[in-house]
């Protein structure tokens, strides 16, 4: 199922905490939705799966609007909130039997599901416990099981790996890319590794307004247009770094940080400074001991595009 | 239907789990026995007729802080915890998550209520009853109960805080239970039948001596669908905010 999210805008009182936002997501695709807290994340989410209601704006899914469709389309939606609040006072398996009975499913489909979901979450040894008995992890478990019982066409899950250990967050990860072969899924994070490795596509969010939408690939590109380059030289001082500018090729240079020794050299867009500063070099008899090609992260770009 | 029944099921396993069910009942059937057999002045043996009149007045009361006190979680709890989210994001809608809470809380009332019938038992054995009178003291008790319930829920969906909603649920049926009945004495004649109709007490009343009217049941369906729809209402309010 596509979702389309049109012009969506949510007003808490006079705060907006989603601005005119407008994205479509494709069956088959992992979105990966990344935002300093509080930029409005968790809102967009809460109203896909009609918890609350935009001020304005819609949002539909193959179609048909959520909100003149809400019973249907919710049944087509797996969804895990923010902060997995789940009767603490039921049993696991008695709670995702609850859940797959809310989600209309046939009865006789109901505990092969809920075995199933037991299984895939790594649920097994806990699964008679109380849930209000249960780790963090665990939880989060179970509330991913719950999203995924009735076989949901899309999955808004709301930072699915918090809480979870290094392990488990790997094991999430793998099922989360799994199942994103063939449905529609959304994940909220603000960890950058996380969504680097499970998504196909990046949606950075801040203040309620979309800032940058692609791949990883195509993000980097895009926030710093210019490669870096960290340059080392023999010889040391100002004045061979600051003769690097008037190059046709190098925009600006500045000292390395993070404790590097050596200049950091930012090429204009679109072009390759490593010949020029090269036989700049050679001409003045300077000792080049380093030059090396340096990749933004994404942190540099989510720290660039959401900072003030 | 199916919802409202996945719903109510899930809340009475609730009530069994917590001891609530079991705490309820041994204190509205401790309290409601003393006061009809032991209490002196006033009950069955005192009265000196077969009659469960003394039960009914008893119950009457002990119901009206017994409910709201199961009802006050109901909704409230969910909102606090957030358990809400996952219930809402459900294809169900919000009319059938009060109608299913609705008819659980009422289900416990109705067996705590039908606990009591040895104590009719005992009676028929002591004397001639009046087995009209007291079926229809019995089928006013399950409506009144129906409308302190709808109004239990209402006041749970108002607030996250089970206190608030007990207090609340308590004020409002406080104005059911007695001050409708106070008002029509001080307010003239023509708003005073207004507030007459108004005063469950006043319905209770016909109602325990055998004469159930089409007002009264009309009367206490109203309130339990207004309760429903106010409730409904409600949670359905955190949405638009």
């Amino acid at each position: 199922m596509n979702i389309t999210i049109s012009n969506l805008t949510k007003e808490y009182g006079r705060q907006k905490a989603v601005d005119d936002i407008s994205f479509e997501v494709k069956t088959g695709e992992i979105l990966g939705f990344l935002g300093p807290n509080g930029a409005g994340k968790s809102t967009t989410m809460k109203i896909i799966t009609c918890f609350i209601s935009p001020t304005s704006g819609s949002v539909s899914l193959n179609g048909y609007n959520i909100f003149d469709h809400s019973r249907e389309l919710r049944s087509r939606i797996g969804y895990l909130p923010e902060h997995t609040s789940l009767y603490t006072d039921m049993s696991i398996v008695d709670y995702l039997r609850l859940s797959a009975r809310l989600q209309n499913m046939e009865e006789e489909a109901i505990m092969p599901a809920v075995r199933r979901m037991v299984d895939l979450c790594g649920l097994g040894p806990e699964r008679h416990k109380y849930i209000g008995e249960l780790s963090k992890g665990y939880r989060q478990r179970v509330g991913l099981a719950q999203a995924l019982i009735h076989d949901p066409d899309v999955l808004i899950l709301d930072e699915p790996t918090t809480g979870l250990d290094p392990n488990q967050i790997a094991e999430i990860r793998s099922l989360i890319k799994e199942i994103g072969k063939e449905k529609t899924v959304m994940l909220s994070s603000h960890i950058l590794k996380e969504v680097e490795a499970t998504c196909d596509r990046i949606l950075i969010i801040n203040r309620g307004r979309i800032v940058a939408d692609g791949s990883t690939g195509e993000l980097r590109q895009r926030a710093k247009g210019a490669k870096q380059l960290l340059v080392q030289f023999k010889e040391d001082g100002n004045e061979v770094a600051s003769s690097l500018t008037k190059l046709s090729s190098v925009s600006e240079v500045h000292p390395a940080e993070n404790g590097e020794s050596g200049w950091m050299v930012s090429t204009e867009p679109g072009m390759d400074s490593r010949e020029e500063i090269f036989r700049y070099c050679v001409q003045r008899g300077w000792i080049l001991t380093q030059m090396t090609p340096i990749e933004s992260s994404l942190e540099d770009i989510f720290r660039e595009l959401t900072e003030d | 239907m199916n919802h409202i029944w996945i719903i109510c099921k899930r809340e009475i396993n609730a009530f069994f789990d917590s001891l609530m069910a079991y705490i309820m009942l041994v204190v509205f059937l401790g309290l409601s026995g003393i006061f009809t057999w032991l209490m002196g002045g006033g009950d069955i043996f005192f009265v000196g007729q077969a009659s469960l009149s003394s039960f009914f007045n008893v119950a009457f009361w002990t119901l009206f802080f017994f409910i709201p006190a199961i009802t006050m979680r109901m909704v409230a709890e969910e909102e606090r915890s957030g358990t809400m989210e996952l219930l809402a994001t459900k294809p169900i809608s919000h009319f059938q998550i009060v109608a299913g809470k609705w008819m659980a809380a009422w289900l416990l009332v109705a067996i705590s209520l039908a606990l009591t019938l040895p104590y009719y038992i005992t009676l028929a054995s002591l004397g001639p009853v009046d087995h009209g009178a007291t079926i229809s003291g019995y089928i006013a008790l399950l409506l009144i109960s129906g409308v302190y319930t709808s109004i239990g829920i209402f006041a749970s969906s108002l607030t996250s805080n089970q206190i608030v909603a007990f207090i609340v649920s308590l004020f409002i049926a406080f104005f059911f239970q007695m001050l409708f009945s106070q008002l029509a004495v001080i307010l003239p004649d023509s708003l005073a039948g207004v507030t007459q109709y108004l005063s469950l007490n006043q319905h209770y009343q016909t109602m325990s001596r055998g004469v159930i009217g089409l007002s009264n049941i009309v009367y206490l369906i109203s309130l339990i669908l207004l309760g429903f729809l106010s409730a409904t209402i409600s949670i359905k309010r955190r949405a638009w905010q």
